[in-house]
């Protein structure tokens, strides 16, 4: 049903503005000279017809289904009609199963009574919608038919429309991004009401599972999140260590040395290692690369554990060369060429040009590159969930398990989960801890990214 | 001087080989190719020691790229192809042992935009000394700088912030860095390409005397699109036209005299 109204919208559209377009042409013919091309008269029709359309929609969702769910309750004998809030949600859960006809039983004659007085009410408010749809647009119609004259700025109105259509969709991202800080900064409020922050920011023991029984041993329930930052801190470092050189001195290869043709393959190769899912690149680090350096340790004599720091941080940091070595690539590509020539006339060699010279006037776009794929590293999940481990050991040992904000934050979250302890709620202090840093990051390099804009320009 | 123009026996065009007492640089039959376009043909000229020579001619005639064919700047275009023979002092420019870091060290330049390094202006002097290992101390190569500066008449503008970014100079000031920055590893020629198309008129002054002024060391050749700079400052001039060398020889004579036609037309106006 909601798909035959959504058919009529468009079917309506379409006509209003070939209507209106028709009109426009029409009014050529006769010899006047229009504000608007004759396309803007039918779009404004077609416009004047959809708004009202969808207004009645919405105006009809919450509006509707209250209608259709008194009716059912009406039609429930007296000795079934609910008592409390809870009884009426029930009885409503029973009628709308017997009108979809997946009722487990033979439903009795009151409940049937109610589940067809639901159904008969739904179709009816069905019908009702498209009817009332339909005089919307036709009201539309007319009243915008009325406007269309040799002088109605057609346009004008349509554009004032599209530039509205415009500002919500970019609302929808805005306003998204509010609520979720908002809904993850109330959380993380609740949290530090049953445990105090300053323990949560400075506590060195993380255990997060609380106490059933007063006797239970070794379920602390202590929320102090120093192992994981360090776990975190150490993950990133190494990631960070092995992307920076690697990515740094591809993209100096490819933007310097590497001939045209050369270029053209190998840059969207690069690039496609940045679209492998993180969970191939998780199982690559768990099942091949946590192996190899367990065994390579222990050929060594050093005591490595299965999961291990090094392991995520490795792999990581493959997975991130990508942004490094891309983002780069167009930063020092982004240096003119007339600086590079200027060097050369000097009779600089290739490789003291881009010491001297590209490198540190592309510097700050590296250095944002590299912050950028920091922020990535910090919030990537699936690689240390399999390489890293469970364990918050408070350690720098890159040989050891170590664990992370966001490895913490899917334990804490997965499975059935009552929403008012305070092991659940950790879990959006994390997030706000991680989100916090991670926007600061951006901000740093968006802010870099800036001031290097100004300085060619 | 004769007024009947020699053809040479190629036959591939007409070029008056005027000869030079001092030759610095000795070009012939140079052409270049861009991929399949043939950008420059048979072009064979002398370029005299401390002396100010011009190419002039439209836009797309080919000036700027024998120009960078002096100091090799073409060897950076990949599909660029030189054949012919250029020397320098006598010496083959396109030979392979030749070093092309070392030539560029002999063979500065100046390009059409000002192109300071995003550097401080000390810095953006000190780079060529620095590279090519001119000062053994600091104080040599402080000694350098102001020199460099002084010849560029820019040191009085600039004594008290050396420091201060290069980009921060005035659009005059920054080409005189620039020639600053050239001179700083003593080159023997400088090559100039359109060094006032970006200034205003009192910078394009300023660049104009010290173009004379460096004229008493350097050999200077200088591509202009503006034929009263070329008549201006320079000694020699040659014209070229669609990729061909047309006409060269002593400015005075090339702006009264012409003896092509299509010289003739280009400083009268007629077009270009």
């Amino acid at each position: 049903m909601v798909a035959v109204f959504f058919l009529a919208l468009v079917a309506i559209a379409v006509a209003a503005y070939l209507a209106g377009r028709l009109k426009g042409q029409r009014l050529v013919a006769a010899g006047a000279r229009l504000h608007s091309l004759p396309t803007y008269h039918g779009l404004f029709l077609a416009v004047a017809c959809v708004i009202p359309m969808l207004a009645v929609v919405v105006a009809w969702t919450p509006l509707a289904p209250r209608v259709v769910e008194s009716r059912a309750i009406a039609a429930l004998p007296a000795d079934l009609q609910p008592k409390s809030e809870l009884e009426h949600d029930a009885r409503l859960r029973e009628a709308r199963l017997v009108a979809v006809g997946q009722y487990a039983g033979a439903p009795s004659p009151g409940l049937a009574a109610a589940g067809e007085a639901y159904r008969s009410a739904r179709a009816a408010a069905e019908v009702l919608l498209l009817a009332l749809g339909i005089a919307a647009a036709a009201g539309g119609f007319v009243w915008g038919s009325r406007q269309l004259a040799p002088d109605f700025r057609a346009r004008n109105r349509f554009e004032r429309v599209t530039k509205v259509a415009l500002i919500a969709c970019s609302a929808v991202a805005v306003l998204t991004t509010v609520g979720i800080v908002f809904s993850v900064l109330f959380e993380t409020l609740r949290f530090f009401g049953r445990y105090p922050w300053h323990d949560f920011l400075f506590g060195l023991q993380w255990s997060p599972q609380i106490a059933i029984r007063a006797d239970q041993v070794g379920q602390s329930g202590a929320f102090g999140a120093v192992p994981l930052f360090v776990g975190t801190t150490l993950v990133m470092l190494i990631a960070i260590l092995v992307a920076g050189p690697v990515g740094l001195f591809a993209a100096i290869y490819m933007s310097e040395y590497a001939t045209p043709k050369f270029r053209a393959v190998a840059k969207p190769v690069l690039e496609v290692l940045a679209g492998i899912p993180t969970v191939v690149f998780g199982f690559f680090a768990a099942l091949t690369v946590a192996p190899f350096i367990k065994s390579t340790g222990e050929a060594l004599g050093l005591s490595v554990a299965s999961e291990s720091a090094l392991a995520a941080g490795l792999v990581m940091g493959v997975m991130i060369i990508p942004f490094v070595s891309s983002l780069s690539d167009d930063v020092i590509n982004a240096v003119p060429q007339s600086l590079r020539d200027g060097s050369y006339g000097m009779g600089a060699t290739r490789s003291e040009t881009i010491k001297k010279v590209v490198l540190p006037a592309a510097l700050p776009g590296i250095v944002s590159a590299l912050m950028l794929a920091v922020s990535r590293a910090v919030g990537e999940t699936m690689i240390v969930v399999m390489a890293a481990g469970l364990a918050g050991n408070l350690t720098f040992n890159p040989l050891e398990a170590v664990t992370t904000v966001t490895v913490q934050i899917k334990t804490l979250l997965v499975g059935d989960q009552e929403f008012d302890s305070a092991k659940t709620l950790s879990a959006f202090a994390l997030g706000f801890v991680l989100f916090f840093f991670t926007l600061l990051l951006n901000v740093v390099a968006l802010r870099i990214v800036r001031k290097y804009r100004e300085q060619y320009d | 001087m004769t007024t009947m123009p020699q053809i040479d026996l190629a036959g591939a065009g007409v070029q008056p080989a005027t000869a030079v007492a001092k030759p610095k640089v000795v070009a012939r039959d140079v052409n270049v190719h861009y991929g399949e376009k043939h950008a420059l043909h048979n072009v064979s000229i002398d370029i005299p020691e401390q002396a100010v020579t011009a190419f002039i001619g439209p836009s797309g005639c080919g000036k700027s790229t024998f120009l960078r064919c002096i100091n090799r700047m073409n060897d950076t275009i990949a599909s660029c192809r030189v054949t012919g023979r250029i020397e320098l002092d006598g010496e083959d420019i396109y030979d392979r042992s030749l070093d092309v870091v070392q030539l560029r060290a002999r063979v500065g330049m100046v390009f059409q935009k000002p192109n300071p390094f995003p550097k401080s202006i000390y810095e953006n002097v000190a780079y060529g000394p620095r590279i090519h290992g001119l000062a053994q101390s600091k104080a040599e190569l402080d000694e350098i700088v102001e020199r460099s500066l002084k010849r560029a008449s820019l040191f009085e503008e600039v004594k008290d912030r050396l420091d201060a970014p290069g980009t921060g100079l005035s659009g005059g000031q920054q080409q005189r860095l620039c020639i600053a920055r050239a001179i700083a590893v003593s080159p023997e020629v400088i090559l100039m390409d359109e060094p006032c198309s970006a200034l205003d008129p009192i910078a394009t002054a300023r660049i104009e005397e010290l173009i004379d002024e460096l004229r008493e060391n350097y050999t200077i050749v200088i591509v202009t699109h503006s034929m009263q700079q070329a008549a201006r400052v320079s000694q020699r001039t040659a014209f070229f036209h669609l990729g061909k060398l047309v006409e060269q020889g002593p400015t005075e004579h090339i702006f009264t005299t012409p003896e092509d036609k299509r010289t003739q037309d280009y400083i009268t106006g007629r077009f270009g």
